[in-house]
């Protein structure tokens, strides 16, 4: 029954092509952009190109669309709709469709974290991660960091026109401490210090070292890890199923 | 024997008391109405017996069952159909049908409960584009979808235009006819005369009663009204001799008659004695809806 559920949500998701566009094509636009205007190692984003530099701010771009706001709008019109409320009379429980909720938006987070790695390397030449491990583990904590603030959201948030508004509000910071406006390596240290704090600064942080060669810094990591399991733990406390 | 059983049954929401005390038993194959006021506590009730809501005193046993402690069991067996429950928007009907089919480990056939609600022209059409009528239609399939023994049926019939709702009504008589106990919450006294073999009246949190519709009317006590038309001059003081009859009013050629149970034959008797020939006869009697009021003195 679990697999129909998934089937079902992976259906569902399919027809928001606007959530869609965000979270895939939408990335691929913008690293079109970059790719186009990046002109070879650049000294003030610390050696890296310009397109290489904003790989992984993309990664976390797509995250933050399908996680933060994706995921949280739908659970909540689910709470609000009843639609959970109505699941809870059946043998299945409720806590089954959040699970099918996280596994299509996570299958299409990494589908589309692939579909950027793959053109960059192809079009741009940007090196696949060299410390794949360290990658796939900075990767991995980000997306639990992640989706842990999605689910604090859907927990939060009375109905899904709330849940949009708290996912955008959550959304331009952490999107502006993953360096999409200002990059990282441009940053000052005492705004690097803060998104070194922030999930998407330490996760952002995490996996352009691990695309350079180097296994991501332990503080990233442990920021992540805190964030994934601070939010999870709140979220479960604060989440209503009616 | 009885398939449900729930004594004493308490609840609260912090300060307020949503149920003081309820019991009732609902037997095997019948469909029993819960009627009551917005806040009596109905709603309360049937979530308590589905498992929903945890009540904070009392015992309910559905098929043997403790709904508190045996919710896995009891979801198999009990379909329920929620006051305003929705489903995706974007979520079709068969596949809704096909998904809440795959939580069961007996279910129903899907084909059969389509013919049965007719939605086999609408299969293939997404939820938020469904009618009030076919929205209702769906909600009632997947409550059978399980295959239940038992379904709680909550304002089936709220928002449907009076074709849907007599349609949804033959539906429920299907239904209960495969051998389904069907428990009905609802505020139309017509629904519950109609449908219910017997109802509980629930007001406050109470049980004011429990009985078929026909006793709770005929207990209700407020006797007949007779009306008509005639053109022959009618003898008033005759009429209002006549034991039954408590009062005689005219208006034109309108006569408007009250008495006891026993008033239309005796007033029947007179007029047919005198010659009279009236027009428009209407008799009035107590309903379901004159007892609802007499026992929680609201209207519904």
């Amino acid at each position: 029954m679990t697999r129909k559920l998934v089937g079902t949500e992976w259906r569902l998701l399919r027809r928001e092509p606007i959530a869609l566009f965000w979270a895939v094509a939408f990335p691929v636009i913008l690293l079109v952009v970059m790719g186009l205007a990046s002109s070879g190692p650049d000294k003030d984003l610390g050696g890296v190109s310009l397109v290489a530099t904003y790989v992984p701010i993309l990664l976390a771009f797509e995250l933050a669309i399908l996680a933060i706001n994706a995921l949280p709008t739908v659970v909540a019109s689910y709470r609000e709709k009843g639609i959970l409320r109505r699941l809870a009379t059946t043998p299945v429980a409720p806590s089954r469709v959040l699970i099918a909720q996280i596994a299509v938006h996570l299958a299409v987070v990494v589908a589309a974290a692939v579909l950027v790695l793959a053109i960059a390397r192809a079009a741009f030449g940007v090196a696949l991660p060299e410390q794949a491990f360290g990658f796939a583990v900075a990767y991995a904590l980000t997306a639990a960091a992640l989706f842990g603030v999605g689910l604090l959201v859907a927990a939060a948030a009375p109905t899904s026109r709330t849940a949009n508004a708290i996912g955008a509000i959550v959304f331009f910071p952490m999107m502006f401490f993953a360096g999409l406006w200002v990059p990282r390596a441009a940053m000052g240290a005492t705004l690097r210090d803060v998104s070194d704090a922030t999930p998407l600064g330490a996760g952002v942080g995490a996996l352009q070292r691990a695309m350079q060669g180097d296994f991501p810094r332990p503080m990233h990591l442990a920021a992540l890890a805190v964030w994934a399991l601070v939010a999870s733990v709140a979220a479960r406390t604060l989440f209503r199923w009616d | 024997m009885p398939i449900i059983e729930v004594e004493h049954l308490h609840k609260r929401y912090g300060e307020a008391v949503g149920i003081e005390d309820v019991s009732f038993a609902v037997d095997e194959g019948e469909i029993f109405g819960v009627l009551g006021p917005n806040g009596a506590g109905k709603t309360t009730t049937v979530e308590c017996i589905e498992g929903l809501r945890t009540a904070d005193g009392g015992t309910i046993r559905v098929l043997g069952l403790d709904p508190a402690r045996d919710g896995a069991q009891l979801r198999e067996v009990v379909g329920a159909q929620l006051q305003e429950s929705q489903l995706p928007e974007k979520l079709e009907v068969g596949e809704a049908l096909a998904l809440y089919r795959s939580f069961y480990r007996a279910p129903a056939e899907v084909a059969e409960l389509v013919d049965a609600l007719g939605l086999g022209p609408v299969l293939s059409r997404r939820f938020g584009k469904l009618s009030g009528g076919e929205k209702q239609r769906l909600s009632i399939a997947l409550a059978l979808i399980g295959n239940p023994r038992i379904a709680v049926l909550d304002e089936l019939t709220t928002g449907l235009d009076p074709a849907a709702r007599r349609d949804t009504w033959a539906l429920i008589e299907d239904v209960r006819a495969r051998g389904v106990t069907i428990i009905l919450v609802t505020h139309f006294m017509e629904e519950a005369e109609r449908l219910c073999d017997r109802v509980a009246v629930i007001d406050a949190g109470r049980i004011v009663a429990v009985d078929t519709p026909d006793a709770l009317a005929a207990g209700a006590q407020t006797g007949q009204r007779i009306r008509f038309r005639t053109r022959t001059a009618v003898d008033e003081r005759a009429l209002e001799a006549l034991p039954a009859v408590t009062s005689v009013a005219h208006n034109g050629e309108q006569m408007d008659i009250t008495g006891a149970d026993d008033a239309l034959a005796e007033v029947a008797a007179f007029l047919a004695r005198e010659g009279i020939v009236v027009e428009q006869l209407r008799v009035d009697q107590a309903s379901l809806e004159d007892a609802f009021v007499a026992l929680t003195g609201s209207a519904s």
